[in-house]
C-alpha cells in the first residue's frame, strides 16, 4: 500500500502551503484521482486520517473528485469516455486506443485555510 | 506490506464518514481556498525526469519489470546476462524488501549488479534507483534492467525515469490479471507471456491470455516467452536491440 507515502508527501505540501499563508488550520483538502492511477481513493482516505494526526489539517474534510478515463481514437480522433472497464474501444470505428487522455491524474487541486 | 494477491478481498481498513467540513463553523468568516493543482508525486516525477536525462546523455537503455511476485524477473534476466550480456554489456538494480536472495542470484563478473532493500515500500522510487545507479560502475554499459519489487500494483504510479516498462504475466497466474489490474498493464510499452513450458501442464489457455493484454494494452509489444525452454528468448533480445541506442 503506497497511498501513505503518497499521502504523507501530499500533506507536506498541504501544510507548507499552510504556513506561507501563515494559516493556523487546513478545512479542506480537494484531490483529483484518476481511475487509471493506480490509487485507491479508500486507502487515500484512510492514510490521510493517519498522517493528519496531531497537524493543522487533523480533522479536515478530504474531497476527492474521481477522474473517469477518457481516450482518443488515433484513426477517427474522437475522445471518449468509458463508462466501466479499462478496453477502450473507439465507439465509431471500434479500434482498441491506447492513448489516455486523462485518467492517470494524482492531483491536489485545492485547499482551504484559516 | 503483504504482497499483492490475486483473491478479491475486502480492505483491511475502516471507511469512516467524514467529519463535516468545518468551514461553517468558522467565526471569523476568514475562509480562504487556494487553488494548487500539484501532482501528489510531483517530486517523485521530478526526480525521475532526471534519472531520465542521465540514463539519455550517457546512452543507456534503462528497462522497469513490473510483475507479481515469482513471475519470473530473476530467472528472465539470469538468462538474458547469460546470454545476450555476453554481447551487450548489462547492469541489474534490482529492488527487494528485505532480502538479497536476487542480487546474489544475479550476480555475474561480466554484469554488475546493486540491491535495492526498500524495507517498507513495495515498489521502487526514482531516489533509489539514482542511488543505487550511484553504486555500479557503469562504464561501458548499455542496458540497465531494473527489477522491481514484485508487485502489480504500487510501481504503476512510480516512474523511475525508464525509457521501457516490461510488465511480466505468468502462465501460473490468471489468464483474467490485465483485466484485473489495468493501470499497469496500460503503462506497459512491452508486456512478456513467462513461462509458457509451463501454460500445457497448467491448462493456462495462452490464447485467451494474450488476447486479454491485446485489448487493455494495445500499445504494448506482446512478447511469449520461457526463460527454462528459451522459446521467446531471442525474440526478447531483439526487442531490446531494437529499443536501444544504436551502438547496441
Ligand atoms: N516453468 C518455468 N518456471 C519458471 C520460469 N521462470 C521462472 N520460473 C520459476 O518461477 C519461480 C519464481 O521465479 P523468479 O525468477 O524468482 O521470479 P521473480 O519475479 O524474480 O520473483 P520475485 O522477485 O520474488 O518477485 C522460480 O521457482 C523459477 O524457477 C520459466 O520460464 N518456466
Ligand atoms: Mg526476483
Ligand atoms: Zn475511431
Amino acid at each position: 500500500m503506497h497511498e501513505i507515502g503518497i499521502m504523507s508527501s501530499a500533506m507536506d505540501s498541504v501544510l507548507a502551503q499552510a504556513r506561507a499563508n501563515s494559516a493556523s488550520r487546513v478545512h479542506r483538502i480537494v484531490l483529483r484521482i484518476g481511475t487509471l492511477s493506480g490509487v485507491d481513493p479508500d486507502a487515500l482516505r484512510f492514510a490521510f486520517d493517519v498522517v493528519a494526526q496531531g497537524t493543522p489539517a487533523e480533522g479536515a474534510s478530504l474531497e476527492i473528485e474521481t477522474v473517469q478515463a477518457r481516450a482518443r481514437c488515433p484513426d477517427c480522433d474522437l475522445e471518449f469516455g468509458v463508462a466501466s472497464g479499462f478496453i477502450f474501444t473507439c465507439p465509431k470505428c471500434e479500434r482498441l486506443c491506447s492513448e489516455l487522455r486523462q485518467g492517470r491524474e494524482l492531483e491536489l487541486a485545492r485547499i482551504e485555510i484559516s | 506490506m503483504p504482497p499483492e494477491t490475486d483473491a478479491e478481498e475486502s480492505p483491511s481498513f475502516q471507511i469512516r464518514p467524514m467529519s463535516p467540513p468545518p468551514a461553517a463553523q468558522d467565526p471569523k468568516g476568514s475562509l480562504r481556498s487556494l487553488e494548487l493543482k500539484a501532482s501528489l508525486l510531483d517530486k517523485n516525477d521530478r526526480l525521475a525526469e532526471r534519472n531520465r536525462r542521465y540514463f539519455r546523455s550517457r546512452g543507456l537503455l534503462a528497462l522497469n519489470l513490473v510483475s507479481s511476485p515469482g513471475a519470473g524477473k530473476t530467472t528472465l534476466l539470469e538468462r538474458t546476462l547469460d546470454e545476450f550480456g555476453l554481447q551487450v554489456r548489462c547492469a541489474v538494480l534490482v529492488g527487494d524488501l528485505e532480502t538479497d536472495n536476487d542480487a546474489r542470484r544475479l550476480h555475474r563478473p561480466h554484469a554488475p549488479v546493486a540491491q535495492i532493500t526498500t524495507g517498507e515500500a513495495c515498489h521502487l522510487e526514482a531516489d533509489m534507483v539514482a542511488r543505487g545507479v550511484e553504486a555500479i560502475d557503469l562504464a561501458g554499459v548499455k542496458v540497465l534492467f531494473i527489477e522491481n519489487v514484485g508487485n502489480l500494483v504500487c510501481p504503476a504510479s512510480f516512474d523511475l525515469g525508464e525509457e521501457v516498462r516490461v510488465v511480466l504475466l505468468s502462465c501460473t497466474e490468471g489468464e483474467d490479471k490485465p483485466l484485473k489490474y489495468p493501470p499497469i498493464f496500460k503503462s506497459a510499452h512491452v508486456v512478456l507471456l513467462t513461462k509458457v513450458d509451463a501454460a500445457a501442464v497448467l491448462g493456462f489457455d495462452v490464447e485467451v491470455a494474450s488476447r486479454n493484454i491485446q485489448r487493455i494494452a494495445p500499445q504494448a509489444r506482446l512478447i511469449r516467452l520461457s526463460a527454462r525452454s528459451g522459446e521467446g528468448m531471442s525474440e526478447w533480445y531483439e526487442l531490446i536491440r531494437s529499443l536501444g541506442p544504436k551502438a547496441i
